[in-house]
């Protein structure tokens, strides 16, 4: 039990998806100017990044590996992921659509979402069961929530910043991402979790 | 001995209020000209009831209370009404609005006064009067006091803290008319049958709590006899249901919801008032103006005005409303330092753009003030987020938070901050050590969203009427079909009816077959299909022959209705000539 | 692989079929942040079709004059879009401004009355007509029909009701400069 707790904390904390493997950058910098978006997008990844490791789990365990497949990994966790993604849209769309409409193009984007490919791709090299990839999956993808979740909320609060002109915008937010990653190797001390 | 309570934070500026208590009130001269400004409040206007060259009585009212929350405006005094303008009022604004300008004759001539025994009469018609005399909060919202009366309560306050800094106005009513605030006090209380009054003085104030003490102890026993509303008017004035409390020296006590607080306890949360708690509130003032208008019959129309700062002759006066500003300065001597005017107290009053504004119902103090005296505030710096603001508000906000997200014109973070709770007392900006004007941030949010608030309300008015506009003239749309239909229907019959008139006298041949002939002159397609698939046979030869003499004959004889036709009228027409063209020529051939 | 991609596709149809989206609340969203002055200087015959066309991604957020700045700003906020200048071809932002009649050459033609999209002008034929100031949008859709050109535009004066505390000019100096 103790091991699937470290796993998903050393998801979250200590290898920080976006602030220690500086994956899933993109739909990082692009969704955090509002909280409510950035709940969103991360309760919308969570759900893909757990399904696509569970799938590609066992695409990869009794499709991949039997038939001597491996070369087919990226391209069919690929296609896995972008059904997964399809998916997600249409509930979504249905449920929430002001989300839907938020969220707009970072949505699909999923698909291409480096963290979503890399997460299953390191379960493999990793040599995860089916529950330790769910795991790391969700945990991982909890991890890029928390980061998108407090970057939103330094954004919202530097909107009323007096930020220096040259700075505005997206420098600032950049600078923001990495004072927070240098923040988060803090954690690298919690050597157990590794 | 009551329990007192605590409201959290408060600040404890230094009272200044020596100067300006230690002697009487004293009336102020008539001026010759008094500007009366027919709103008092913010809330509500007056409908003007006076022309210009008009004479009025001293009270007569000129302006009729207006709406929900207006209320009643009087001549100050006798004389002439030389015009109604637009005058500039005192508003933080600067901005003019109608007023009345009197030319006192001297003579003071009251209009006849009808004064009312208050414990034998209706509480309605009790009510009436006080709305009749114009009676507002004199405290300095100026809310009218006849819509605060009009619930039933438990416990009726009346705020005598007056914690402001400067301002002595109701420390000297309540020393010297103490006996009239009292007897306004059972009033009020009756009109609302509160079980218990309680005055609240700040304990800086003593001798105007041992005037009220004297003159709670000196009161008559009200007539007993019980009034017929609802349990209303039972009310029994004895030691046990009046106490005059002293509450700790505090600012802002004399806010309404930290000095109900203080007194019963009670928290009253966002969105909710003093009387969903069975608390209401008045200022001692309005007390005092409810004797004199139930008793006396005598409206609203002077009140104290305590001048303080930087005058030789700081003091109270008993002011009529509608006085210049500039004449009643003078009577206080400003030193000549004097490099502007704030109406209101140091915490909460706004600066005069002139002092040729008249004084209205809500001026309770006018403080001179000088470059010794206040110095001009140094610049502000950036916001440390200490947190002194926080623990300094008394109604527990954030005003930290509220100030950050106010720069940023992000309102609507401040409304869930609460930003609407805030009760401008200026205790943030008082302890704010980066000396940031907090308050002038809140003011200017509060105005955006209410401003914003308004355009929203048109905003959804308009598209209303925009979309029933689209839904009318739909409607019209329709209904014009129907009329068509029915008008060609009609004109189709008539022709028909002609035609088998001309038809039947004409040819016995096609008499038994006569539907066909009319529907094709009507120009109805239908039928005439039929007619074309119809078996070939030998009177289908003698229809045709029949029908090109009925269009000769036709065309022989002009239309007769077609003359004033309108165009679409003339284009149903056009089509349906077109039509029996269309049919008529397949006959032809065949 | 194409079995796998065929069964994916089998199971996003019946999804598709199942999460049909009816209607767009999205529309009534947008709707709410235009100003219903129903102008029409976005090219659109008033502010619903505008909103419509924005959700459906055929209109860019900056065709409104009369929502000024402000109102693109909430549009780029509400749909997650970068802000945009107001675009010059559908105008400019003026003050709120009210329509009124002068009653002098006022023929009754009725014309400026079918104009006016918030029926807000009163009046019948060979009568003279005159503006609800409350209910005018300021859209100036009554000045080209009238034949006399006796519709002015008037800029809303400020009242007690309207006036509108300013942003504190106090300006935060640095420590140095103090």
């Amino acid at each position: 039990m103790t091991s699937y707790l470290f796993i998903i904390l050393g998801a979250v904390l200590v290898n920080n998806v976006v602030f220690v493997r500086v994956l899933g950058l993109c739909p990082f910098m692009g969704v955090s100017r509002k909280l409510e978006t950035a709940v969103g997008m991360g309760a919308a990844t969570t759900f893909v990044l757990t399904m696509a490791c569970a799938a590609s789990y066992l695409i990869d365990h009794w499709l991949l590996a039997p038939y001597d497949l491996i070369y087919l990994r990226t391209l069919s966790f690929i296609v896995t992921i972008a059904a997964i993604v399809q998916f997600t849209e249409l509930v979504i769309q249905k449920t929430s659509p002001l989300l839907h409409q938020v969220l707009g193009i970072y949505l699909p984007l999923i698909t291409t979402n480096c963290a979503v490919l890399g997460i299953p791709l390191l379960n493999i090299g990793l040599g995860h069961n089916l529950v330790e990839s769910m795991l790391f999956g969700f945990g991982s993808a909890a991890g890029f929530t928390l980061a998108l979740i407090l970057f939103a909320g330094i954004r919202e609060r530097l909107e009323g910043a007096d930020v220096p002109v040259h700075f505005r915008g997206t420098a600032i937010a950049m600078i923001t991402a990495g004072i927070m990653s240098l923040a988060f190797m803090g954690f690298a001390g919690l050597d157990k979790f590794k | 001995m009551l329990e007192l309570f605590r409201f959290p934070g408060g600040v404890k500026p230094v009272s200044h209020k020596e100067a300006s208590a230690a002697a009487p009130i004293t009336r102020a001269p008539l001026p010759k000209l008094l500007v009366v400004p027919f709103r008092q409040s913010a809330t509500g206007a007056a409908t003007i009831q006076v022309v210009a060259g008009e004479k009025v009585l001293k009270g007569q009212i000129i302006g009729v209370a207006e709406g929900a929350f207006g209320s009643a405006v009087h001549a100050p005094t006798s004389g002439l009404v030389r015009a109604i303008e637009s005058r500039m009022l005192p508003h933080p604004s600067g901005l003019a609005a109608p007023c009345a300008v009197i030319e006192a004759d001297g003579e003071e001539r009251w209009v006849e006064l009808s004064p009312l025994d208050p414990f034998d009469s209706d509480p309605e018609i009790v009510r009436a009067k006080i709305k009749d005399a114009g009676i507002v909060g004199l405290g300095g919202a100026a809310f009218p006091s006849h819509v605060k009366a009009k619930t039933v309560i438990d416990t009726l306050i009346i705020n005598g803290a007056e914690c402001e800094p400067w301002i002595t106005c109701d420390d000297r009513l309540m020393r010297e008319r103490a006996d009239e605030i009292v007897s306004g006090a059972i009033i009020l209380g009756r009109l609302m049958a509160a079980k218990r009054i309680f005055f609240g003085v700040e304990d800086n104030k003593p001798a105007a709590a041992a005037a009220l003490h004297a003159a709670v102890g000196g009161m008559p026993p009200p007539s007993p006899q019980p009034l017929s509303r609802e349990g209303r008017g039972a009310f029994h004035a004895d030691a046990q249901t009046i106490q005059v409390i002293s509450v700790p020296t505090l600012y802002p006590a004399g806010g309404e919801k930290q000095l109900i607080r203080v007194l019963t306890g009670i928290e009253i949360p966002y969105g909710k008032l003093g009387p969903d708690f069975g608390v209401q509130c008045f200022n001692v003032g309005t007390a005092h103006a409810v004797a004199r208008a139930v008793q006396h019959g005598e409206p609203l129309i002077s009140r104290i005005v305590t001048l303080a700062g930087n005058f030789a002759r700081a003091g109270n006066f008993d002011v009529l409303i509608g006085t210049p500003i500039d004449a009643l300065l003078a009577l206080g001597a400003p030193l000549p330092d004097t490099d502007r005017v704030v109406m209101g107290g140091p915490m909460m009053g706004f600066t005069l753009h002139d002092t040729a504004v008249p004084v209205v119902k809500a001026s309770n103090c006018l403080l001179a003030m000088s470059p010794a005296l206040f110095p001009p505030p140094k610049p502000a710096m950036p916001c440390i987020r200490c947190g002194a603001c926080t623990r300094a508000c008394p109604v527990v906000l954030q005003p930290h938070e509220l100030y950050w997200y106010a720069r940023a014109k992000n309102f609507g973070k401040t409304q869930e901050y609460h930003l609407f709770d805030c009760i401008e007392c200026g205790c943030c900006a008082y302890v704010c050590p980066s000396r940031i004007p907090l308050v002038d941030y809140y003011r200017f949010a509060k105005s955006e969203i209410r401003a914003r608030e308004r355009e929203k309300l048109a905003a959804d008015l308009a598209r209303e009427r925009y979309e029933f506009r689209q839904f009318r003239e739909e409607r019209e749309k329709a209904e014009k079909a129907v009329r068509l239909a029915a008008k060609a229907a009609e004109t189709k019959a008539k022709l028909a009816r002609e035609e088998a008139a001309k038809v039947g006298a004409g040819e016995t041949a096609i008499a038994g077959e006569p539907g066909n002939t009319e529907t094709a002159l009507a120009g109805e397609p239908g039928n005439t299909e039929t007619a074309s698939v119809a078996p070939v046979n030998d009177k289908l030869a003698l229809i045709a022959a029949a029908q090109a003499r009925a269009a000769a004959k036709k065309a022989a004889v002009a239309p007769q209705n077609t003359a004033e036709l309108t165009p679409d009228q003339q284009a149903q027409v056009a089509e349906a000539e077109a039509r029996r063209a269309l049919i008529d020529a397949p006959k032809d051939s065949a | 692989m194409a079995l796998g991609a065929v069964v994916l596709g089998a199971a996003l149809g019946f999804a598709a079929v199942k999460f049909k989206v009816e209607g767009d609340p999205l529309v009534e969203k947008i709707d709410a942040i235009l100003p219903q002055t129903q102008c029409g200087q976005c090219g659109y015959p008033g502010c619903k079709p505008y909103a419509q066309a924005i959700a459906s991604g055929e209109a860019d957020i900056n065709c409104c004059p009369p929502g000024g700045e402000e109102g693109i700003r909430k549009l780029a906020d509400l749909l997650g879009r970068e802000f945009k200048e107001l675009s010059g071809e559908h105008g400019i932002e003026k003050p709120k401004s009210v329509a009124v009649i002068d009653e002098q050459i006022c023929i009754g033609c009725t014309l400026c009355i079918q104009a006016c999209p918030v029926d807000a002008i009163v009046g019948a034929a060979k009568q003279m007509h005159t503006i609800i100031a409350d209910q005018c949008t300021g859209c100036e859709l009554c000045l080209p029909p009238c034949p006399v050109d006796c519709i002015l535009m008037v800029p809303l004066p400020e009242t007690l009701d309207t006036w509108k505390w300013k942003y504190p000019v106090i300006e935060i100096k640095s420590a140095h400069h103090a």
